[in-house]
């Protein structure tokens, strides 16, 4: 058997994107038709050709991936770290067969499953019963299989009095914990994971990672992405850095963190979320810590817009903090105990607030939001950062390292004798 | 298992696309069973759709076509019986069409986070079609007794003229589907099609009435062909099988298999961008 299990020559992946040339606040009638017509013109040559169309005025292209070169062995687990768009969830596309390479090729040897998100396919009409045997099927196990494994999955996401409940009757925990039971009980010979770690409460997670571990154990192969570098850390042995679609580094796990958090502090941060695309409809506008850089102890003004092109509920709603490491520090929920948030095309949801007595050590914190709206329900990473620093004290002891203190800047007394 | 060893490359055809296609035929039945399963959910009549649909639409061309158009039926076979036998057919084929074509923009959610054969998603849509097909063959069964007409031993070949037409309609479904990914103006080009269809096809109106020498013309249209199957399995003798013209319409059907298979093959892998 080879030992190689996966394989990446020169791998590429390119995308074309369309966007809007520069233009003039006031656009007269003609230029506006004339434009109409170019972008027809085009348009028009596209379909002849059978290329899929583009819209907007100027196509670009991008490499979200470029000359990758990599070998993974059996029974190694692979952390693959990187920035937002850095290429990591193209890299588990390609690799998950979902799309198909630009340039290069990928050699796999053994049977792949991927999570790419949990509860890919759950049918809310349904019942925990049938989604797990849809589920199941839909990530590849065949119906014997399921029906070997049904009672294992169903003890463990803790679901056996609502078996037969249409999963819409779910509490979001619920409906979390059994689309990871069924993934969990998948048994591929490689197993590639997306972030899926960033779901439910720390106990579960914690059975999550133990699951994960169990699987790893097995000899299986595993390819796991996150953002929580406690997590990688804890799980892989070795690690692949990706930077603007290029392999910077691998090696192990503990030299590639290492590497990742160097490179993230010389990269330039905004502390203004850019406008960012939530969902079909959903947009993020703005998203706004200040002070930033705030004092430990401080208070912190938050303010958050969403457009969007319908009217939708926003049933969920918190800011995640994430230290550096990428470990969840805090969260500040944003629900409503009487009604729920709206937006509409007419209106956008604007929502503003403080954190008082900012409780955290200095570093920077890196800040998403968790949003469930209609069909769209996750979290989102690496909006915005916040930088805490601390203020000057009359102390006369020099403070420790930040990163020797831990997360939470307690406010204590104490006495002698 | 036994271990093999997949290359992914640009442009490379899939070495094993027909035995990966067999392996998940689980979840072949499970989305065909999804389907069904949720159909009728949260409605109020429920699978009363599947027959009240067919024979509103029975009662109406029976009215216009037979009693004020005054067309003839096919030898003894009461007007109200030529056209539900026309309508069986043509309900079943569109709306396998209709559904195996949304079918790949319906499920976008699944085709950008999980690999399968993405050929499953439109044929499993058809078999809902086919669920329906089978409940409203009980009031084929009903309008026959109502009449008190006894179909012959033709009756004993429906079901092959059945597959002929979820064969006619997955080749063209599987087409437009995956075209369906890059311009979405099949969506709205594709219900209007199907409406003119209705009249295009003999649903209505026996073929017979079709003079002669464009008879073979006509049946360029597969559906011409399959309807007229229906009639004369239906009908029993009452409907002769005008041969040349089913010849024709059969091999039009398996033109466009072909051409559904192949369109659809080669743009499978790019639906993930394309969403």
């Amino acid at each position: 058997m080879p030992d190689v299990v996966i394989r990446a020559e020169g791998l590429g992946k390119r995308y074309l994107i369309g966007h809007l040339a520069n233009r003039e606040r006031y656009s007269a009638l003609r230029d506006t038709i004339a434009r109409g017509a170019r972008a027809f013109a085009r348009k028009t040559g596209d379909l002849l050709h059978g290329r899929p169309i583009i819209q907007g005025d100027e196509i670009e292209e991008i490499w979200a991936l470029r000359d990758l070169d990599f070998e993974i062995r059996r029974g190694e687990l692979v952390g693959i770290i990187g920035r937002n768009g850095a290429g990591k969830s193209t890299l588990l596309k390609i690799l998950s067969r979902i799309t198909e390479p630009s340039v290069g090729r990928v050699q796999i040897s053994g049977r792949v499953a991927s999570l790419l998100e949990v509860g890919t396919g759950f049918h809310l009409e349904l019942s925990g019963r049938e989604n797990i045997f849809l589920n199941g099927a839909i990530l590849g196990m065949s119906r014997a299989e399921i029906r070997r494994k049904f009672d294992e999955i169903v003890a463990f996401a803790e679901v056996e009095k609502f078996l037969d409940t249409p999963v819409k009757r779910y509490s979001s925990g619920m409906y979390v914990r059994l689309a990871f039971a069924v993934a969990a009980h998948l048994e591929p010979e490689i197993l590639i994971i997306d972030e899926v770690l960033a779901v439910g409460d720390a106990e579960f997670q914690k059975k999550c990672l133990g699951r994960m571990s169990e699987v790893a154990r097995g000899g299986r192969t595993v390819l796991f992405v996150s953002h929580n570098m406690g997590a990688v850390q804890a799980l892989c042995s070795r690690g692949i850095l990706l930077s603007a679609g290029r392999l910077l580094a691998e090696g192990s796990v503990s030299s590639i963190v290492e590497s990742y958090l160097a490179g993230g502090s010389h990269s330039v941060r905004s502390h203004e979320a850019p406008k960012r695309e939530l969902s079909d409809s959903l947009n993020l506008e703005k998203l706004l810590l200040e002070l930033n850089p705030a004092a430990i102890g401080g208070e912190v003004t938050f303010a958050i817009e969403f457009t969007s092109t319908e009217s939708l509920r926003v049933t969920d709603l918190s800011i995640l903090i994430y230290s550096e490491l990428g470990v969840r520090v805090a969260i500040v929920d944003l629900r409503m105990a009487s009604s729920t948030h709206r937006v509409s095309p007419i209106e956008p949801l604007k929502i503003s607030g403080q954190i008082l007595d900012l409780p955290l050590v200095e570093g920077t914190y890196s800040i998403g939001l968790f949003i469930a709206c209609g069909e769209l329900r996750g979290d989102f990473h690496e909006l915005t950062t916040l930088e805490v620093i601390r203020p000057t004290s009359g102390s006369e002891l020099a403070p420790y390292a930040s990163r020797d203190r831990g997360f939470l800047d307690l406010r204590s007394k104490f006495h002698v004798g | 298992m036994k271990e093999v060893t997949l290359v992914l490359e640009a442009g490379r055809a899939e070495q094993h696309y027909w035995r990966d296609l067999w392996r998940y035929r689980d979840l072949f039945l499970i989305l065909a069973w999804r389907d069904v399963a949720v159909r009728y959910k949260q409605t109020f009549i429920g699978v009363a759709w599947a027959v009240l649909r067919p024979f509103l639409t029975m009662i109406v061309f029976t009215v216009v076509f037979g009693r004020l158009a005054k067309l003839p039926t096919d030898g003894n076979a009461p007007y109200a019986l030529l056209v539900f036998a026309g309508m069986l057919p043509w309900t079943l084929f569109s709306s396998a069409l209709t559904g195996a074509a949304d079918s790949m923009l319906a499920s976008s959610q699944l085709v950008g986070k999980v690999y399968f054969p993405r050929m499953i998603i439109p044929v499993a849509t058809v078999v809902t079609a086919l669920i329906d097909f089978v409940i409203s063959l009980s009031i084929l069964a009903a309008v026959m007794a109502w009449y008190r007409f006894a179909p012959g031993w033709q009756i004993l070949l429906l079901p092959a003229f059945v597959i002929l037409a979820l064969v006619a309609s997955i080749g063209p479904g599987l087409w437009i589907s995956a075209l369906n990914m890059k311009y979405r103006d099949f969506r709205y080009l594709l219900p209007f099609l199907v409406q003119i269809g209705l009249y295009v096809c003999p649903v209505g109106f026996s073929s017979s009435v079709i003079p002669a020498e464009y008879r073979l013309l006509y049946s360029i249209n597969p559906m011409v062909g399959i309807i007229d199957g229906f009639r004369w399995s239906i009908l029993g003798g009452a409907s002769p099988l005008y041969l040349p013209g089913f010849a024709l319409s059969l091999a039009v059907v398996v033109f466009f298999l072909w051409l559904g298979v192949s369109r659809f093959r080669a743009t499978e892998k790019s639906f993930a961008d394309l969403i």
